[in-house]
């Protein structure tokens, strides 16, 4: 079906543009004017040209937040959207058993991202905490707040619990839409679990895929509030993210510029990585294939 | 029988996500002295006191009413907007619509640690700090994106005939979009109204950064209750506990067009 | 209103976002004035003008930030560089 060709749809796209440019335009212009400046306080600044973007791309400390982070991103959607994929197809299709999963599932989203990060405090502590009394009751020595794998493994099992659900629920709102008749065709054939979903359920859900990982990605790699409370960065620098080592440089040091100049380098790495995912994951099973010249 | 072995892992992982949420509501329901003092897998000494302090306290239930104000404008400017957007993506081709498209999720992107300050500037120029409206306005940022990118996909599952049929028929636009095309897209429109609201509800800097008094959000006086003799789990995790109720209405009432699901075509 | 002082201009940063408000404009110009499609290049994609400008500016400002972090020579080098790849992408990406 080959869309209507009309400017005149723009009028409908008018209110969002406007709405969604005056905050988001303006502040990504001043914040470019920022990282060429060095800002001492209101009215007094001085044009510095490019040492901000030499300082901070010679910064070996943002070098290892940098590698952390890719690391630490590419975790987690390894293990979300798989995780989150399997959860949606365990789910019921109907009856009570919808209801409760949806809304279980649900909960650990709505919690505000500096609370999430303080229960965790408390339930990995090993004295007073659930999960960390059950871990030390299996005799594994475990101390996130000394080690730094234990912190990582913290930190990610965090971010799983908090974010999975959301591929879920999406994974599981673009299985339902599938028709039936699907299913009873593939019953027919005789086509196992693994075809039905290999070759039906799958390439059914890539749209709702595409939204789950670039969604995931994006707020993976910005992730501040939760491990900062958790961990505070720590031990030494090992769970130091991006965000946090920026809010380190901008508000610990009040250097304003270097801190402009570390974001757009940050924000320009995320929209490279989007545009990739988005490209690449708008081709895959569409016969859109790389070197198919026509 | 393979059925059976799937229900009993999503059993399993559901009993898995409410592990730190059953503890936060352990938490709130003991003394801080209770908490810090020993391991309970139950509240020996069950208090109701935390919830007390919140509805008796008017610095902390009025962080709860704003934030379900902001949100709720939040939530009705997204998808005022959102709605005839998505419309126009689904069915039309325009000048520079795929790059429109994109930009728009470009706003999810960036850093919001520096963003906050000219952020700040500019409602501070236009007089809106510390009001409901700034904060719903900054949080159509990164929601109208996300709606306008749901509601699309549901919008492009309905059959295009329904509104060349409604067309012919001699409907304006205007009164077929309301009349015919949205029951249509309940579901998505639930669906979408879930995600703005959570996303809304969670986030703490912009809340934070825009506010000081009249509009305090519920997450931004949570965290004053760190810088008091040390830090006061039971009332922290008492207000955690709360936070979720609101959301899990909102679930609650969209769970069945949840279910129905939607058809997301090409974005 | 206020004054716009806190947006804290400078030339430099003034004539690069007009330089793109400009390339933007003129690519909308064009458009309409004589339509393009979608066409292969050496791009693993289909790609319109407007995606291939886009291609080519994010890759215009990684070629900044990767002479910047490893070369000490003038900027200027990087604009040449950048602007030279630009054209390459618009005329066979």
């Amino acid at each position: 079906m080959e869309k209507w060709h009309d400017n005149r749809a723009w009028f409908l796209v008018l209110p969002v543009f406007l709405m969604v440019a005056i905050s988001a335009i303006i502040p990504l212009m001043t914040v470019v004017n920022y990282s060429v400046q060095d800002i001492f306080g209101p009215g007094q600044r001085v044009f510095v040209g490019i040492e901000w973007f030499r300082e901070v791309l010679g910064d070996s400390r943002l070098h290892d937040a940098l590698i952390r982070q890719l690391i630490f991103s590419g975790l987690v959607l390894l293990i979300e959207i798989p995780l989150g994929v399997a959860i949606a197809l365990a789910m019921p299709a109907r009856g009570w058993g919808v209801s409760v999963s949806l809304v279980l599932l649900a909960l650990p989203l709505l919690i505000p991202w500096n609370v999430i990060g303080t229960i965790w405090i408390i339930f990995m502590r090993p004295d007073i905490g659930l999960l960390g009394v059950l871990i030390n009751g299996l005799g594994i020595p475990f101390d996130h707040p000394t080690a730094p794998l234990d912190a990582w493994v913290t930190v990610v099992l965090m971010e799983v619990w908090h974010w999975t659900p959301l591929v879920a629920l999406l994974a599981y709102a673009g299985l339902r839409a599938i028709p039936d008749a699907y299913f009873q065709a593939a019953r027919i054939d005789g086509a196992s679990a693994w075809a039905t979903f290999r070759y039906i359920q799958l390439p059914k859900m890539r749209g709702v895929l595409v939204i789950a990982v670039l969604l995931r990605f994006m707020d993976s790699f910005l992730i501040y509030a939760e491990p900062f409370v958790l961990t505070g960065g720590g031990p030494g620098n090992s769970t130091t993210f991006l965000s946090i080592y920026l809010v380190k440089l901008a508000v610990g040091q009040f250097d304003l510029g270097p801190a402009a100049a570390f974001s757009i380098i940050y924000f320009l790495i995320v929209l490279l990585f989007s545009f990739v995912f988005y490209q690449a994951l708008q081709r895959i099973g569409t016969g859109d294939k790389p070197g198919d010249r026509r | 029988m393979r059925i059976r072995k799937s229900t009993v892992g999503l059993i399993v992982y559901l009993i898995v996500v409410m592990l730190p949420i059953y503890w936060m509501l352990n938490m709130s329901l003991r003394s801080n002295a209770d908490i810090t003092g020993f391991f309970a897998l139950y509240p020996t000494r069950p208090t109701l006191d935390n919830y007390i302090k919140i509805f008796t306290d008017e610095s902390w239930y009025s962080g709860y009413i704003n934030s379900i104000i902001y949100v709720s404008m939040n939530m009705t400017m997204s998808l005022l907007v959102a709605l005839p957007a998505a419309y126009a993506f689904s069915r039309f081709r325009f000048l520079g619509d795929k790059h429109m498209f994109f930009w728009l999720l470009t706003n999810r992107m960036a850093p919001p640690a520096v963003f906050l300050l000219p952020f700040f500037q500019l409602y501070s120029t236009f007089g809106l700090i510390d009001t409901h409206f700034a904060v719903a306005l900054a949080h159509t940022l990164f929601n109208v994106p996300l709606a306008v990118w749901i509601l699309e996909g549901f919008m492009s599952g309905v059959p295009r005939e329904i509104d060349e049929t409604a067309y012919i028929d001699g409907y304006s636009f205007p009164r077929f979009f309301i009349t015919v095309f949205l029951p249509l897209i309940r579901a998505g429109i639930g669906v979408t109204a879930f995600f703005t609201f959570m996303f809304s509800w969670v986030e703490l800097l912009f809340a934070r950064t825009l506010t000081t008094t009249a509009a305090k959000p519920i997450a931004a006086v949570m965290t004053r209750t760190v810088s008091a003799s040390g830090l006061d789990w039971g009332l922290l995790a008492a207000a955690g506990v709360l936070t979720i109720v609101p959301g899990a209405l909102v679930i609650w009432f969209v769970r069945n067009h949840m279910a129905k699901g939607f058809a997301l075509g090409r974005v | 209103m206020g004054s716009l002082e806190w947006m804290a201009w400078t030339l430099p940063t003034a004539i690069f976002f007009v330089t793109i408000a400009l390339i933007l404009t003129g690519m909308t110009v064009w458009q309409i004035i004589s339509p393009g499609t979608e066409r292969r290049g050496f791009l693993p994609m289909a790609t319109t003008r407007g995606d291939r400008l886009f291609i080519g500016l994010l890759g215009s400002a990684f070629i900044h930030l990767g002479w910047i972090g490893l070369t000490d020579l003038s900027l200027w080098w990087a604009l040449a560089i950048s602007v030279a790849y630009l054209l390459a992408m618009m005329r066979w990406g």
